[in-house]
């Protein structure tokens, strides 16, 4: 288990309380300016040496994203975006750095702003958290009380003003291009890259948009060094994370741990067990819905950082850990996150707006044995029709999930779906164009 | 996608009254000069919360000549997104969240005690006309599962004795108190804690 020490989130269970007192004993802003004063240049290369990964789910290289943004600025202001649009089913980290720890995210904003250069840095936040953003607010405001924030802010000669945008019930807009459209006022559907938005983002000027919990372990990593952070975890996989396990777990939790560290571990140790006994397992989410599932058998050795899940044709998300045991129909549960994505899909592309739907309804109807044989394999095909075929990665996020489910769960499946096809294999019907699809094996 | 549609009997005119006005402008000031446009979300939220907690189209019209945009571009906007409300809510908006994460936590649960207490399909206003619910996807308190939303307000930790508890309360025009329902404090581990166990003693 993780050192107390090495935590970075040590209010992570509001122990202690979550003003500006009360987070400078916890060693926030104590002497951000001589963080600063060590220079743009040296506060990259010390993310870029922490190899800290972004949180939000792809784990993108924080630092080198930082390197993207234009060396001068021109006559385009630059701007810092922070999303906080966690929609993620099982996720649920950034609720609490917003509420317990809003000065690590706020003192994070102000280095990063002045690390890339931007004088305005906007936060995301989805319109449910609607308290929670109160409460980032309070914590805002009292920053610039303190002169934390502002002209000048905490005596680094930077100005930075921090701004607290609502979205309003749009999980797409979690994604990075759809999340700028949404900041200035239009539906939040995702754009086109390139260009990318740390060239041409919010309002057509460079733009880098990193998670909350990114920024908030940035003053930490440059307070306690990269190398630091670097020692923690493995390999590329560095530092520590925050995880949420929910779902099928005695004592559902979120807590901070190291990368890498066994999944196990964090069932057993951390949530208390699964109800009903390890044995009683029946497949993990790993990293919030859009990952695929990984069976019991797996989740004996497995270690939850991005490459070995990556590995295991799975991936570490957003790290919420959704914990499925054997009372639950493992078809059900992925139906209804199939529901979730055909309810989530923005409307953009008509392999994801169309595909999910049929995915949802295909699901629904194998969940109560309704579907035939051929249907087990039609399903599999719809998501390599959405997968790769639309503008932004939540095309694949919503098939990922079913094709984890026909990967592990195909046998399952196909004993409780057998009934005929609909379409009898006949031979050669001259005036049927589409004699080939009859000739295949189970049509 | 969902789909959305305005209320049929919409009112006739709609103005921001001066303390949503005050508001208003003070989210506008927030965005460069020349991008009022950001604005329309936060000013479409203030029109639903002056409004009883839903947007008629006359605000729609009203937020475009504020914000001088199109009022197609505003329409756009609230109908994409799924919190602005269309047509009239209960002054008591309970949105139960059943995705995947509360589901296999017993969400189903908690919307039979919405149809016993509250209406028996969603969307539809209570018999004394002050509540309605409806289900909503995952509103990200997944370690708190099962769990609904109550205007702001987030109660967790829920089974359906619990929520049916705190629906009668609202029946009765009382604020139940918000958070856990179970008596942990935030997200920790309940009666399971192992870390930063000196800060809790602290």
């Amino acid at each position: 288990m993780l050192k107390d020490q090495d935590r970075i989130f040590k209010n992570l269970y509001n122990d202690m309380g979550s003003d500006v007192s009360a987070s400078q004993k916890r060693g926030d802003w104590v002497n951000t300016k001589e963080i600063t004063d060590k220079g743009r240049e040296w506060i990259i290369n010390e993310i870029k040496e922490s190899q800290l990964r972004g949180r939000g789910g792809a784990g993108f290289p924080t630092g080198l994203k930082w390197s993207f943004a234009p060396k001068e600025v021109g006559s385009r202001p630059h701007y810092l975006v922070i999303n906080g649009d966690e929609s993620e089913p099982g996720t649920c980290k950034d609720r609490d750095i917003l509420r317990f720890e809003p000065h690590k995210l706020i003192e994070g904003c102000l280095i990063a702003s002045y690390a890339v250069q931007a004088h305005v840095c906007y936060i995301y936040i989805r319109g449910e958290y609607f308290v929670d953003g109160q409460k980032l607010q309070a914590a805002i405001d009292e920053a610039y009380e303190k002169k934390l924030l502002g002209k000048n802010a905490a005596g680094t000669g930077w100005d930075l003003d921090i701004y607290i945008h609502y979205g309003a019930g749009a999980y797409i807009c979690g994604e990075e291009t759809a999340l700028l459209e949404s900041i200035e006022g239009k539906k939040g559907q995702p754009r086109l890259k390139p260009p990318f938005p740390a060239l041409i983002g919010l309002y057509g000027c460079p733009t880098i948009i990193n998670n909350v919990e990114t920024i908030a372990v940035v003053p930490t990593i440059l307070r306690r060094g990269g190398k630091w952070f670097a020692s923690l975890g493995r390999e590329k996989n560095t530092g520590t994370k925050i995880f949420c396990i929910s779902g099928n777990v005695n004592t559902p939790c979120n807590v901070e741990e190291e990368m890498n560290i066994p999944l196990k571990e964090l069932i057993e140790v951390h949530a208390g067990g699964v109800i009903g006994g390890w044995d009683n397992l029946q497949a993990v989410i790993p990293g919030g819905s859009s990952m695929p599932l990984i069976p019991k058998e797996k989740c004996e050795t497995l270690t939850m950082d991005f490459d070995s899940l990556m590995a295991e044709k799975s991936g570490l998300g957003t790290a919420g850990i959704v914990v499925i045991n054997k009372d639950q129909d493992i078809i059900k549960c992925m139906a209804r996150i199939a529901r979730f994505y055909k309810h989530e899909s923005c409307g953009q592309c008509t392999p994801c707006r169309e595909g999910s739907g049929w995915m949802w309804r295909m699901l629904e109807r194998m969940a109560k044995g309704d579907a035939t044989k051929d249907e087990v394999d039609m399903l599999g095909d719809v998501t390599n029709q959405i997968a790769g075929h639309t503008i932004c990665a939540f095309g694949e996020g919503s098939s990922w999930p079913v094709q984890g489910l026909l990967r592990h769960f195909k046998k399952e499946i196909e004993m409780r779906n057998n009934l005929d096809p609909i379409v009898q294999k006949k031979n050669n019907i001259p005036y049927l164009v589409d004699q080939h699809l009859l000739d295949k094996k189970n049509a | 996608m969902s789909l959305r549609r305005p209320a049929k009997i919409q009112p006739q005119n709609f103005e921001f009254n001066s303390s949503s006005l005050e508001a208003a402008n003070k989210i506008v000031s927030k965005y460069p000069d020349g991008k009022q446009q950001s604005a329309v979300m936060a000013l479409l939220y203030i029109a639903q919360r002056q409004n009883d907690n839903w947007i008629p189209l006359e605000a729609m019209k009203y937020i475009a000549k504020f914000l001088k945009m199109p009022y197609i571009k505003v329409y756009e906007v609230a109908t994409f997104y799924t919190m602005y409300n269309l047509s009239p809510v209960g002054k008591h908006f309970i949105q139960v969240c059943t995705t995947t994460p509360c589901m296999i936590r017993g969400a189903s649960k908690l919307v039979e005690a919405c149809k016993e207490k509250i209406s028996k399909n969603e969307c539809e206003l209570s018999s004394d006309k002050t509540c309605s619910w409806m289900e909503v996807e995952c509103l990200g308190a997944c370690v708190n599962a099962p769990m609904m939303q109550i205007n702001d307000e987030y109660y967790e930790d829920l089974d359906k004795e619990k929520t049916l508890k705190i629906l009668d309360q609202i029946l009765e025009g009382k604020t139940p108190k918000p958070g856990s329902y179970r008596g942990r404090i935030n997200n920790e581990p309940e009666n399971n804690r192992k870390t930063l166990m000196d800060f809790k003693n602290a």
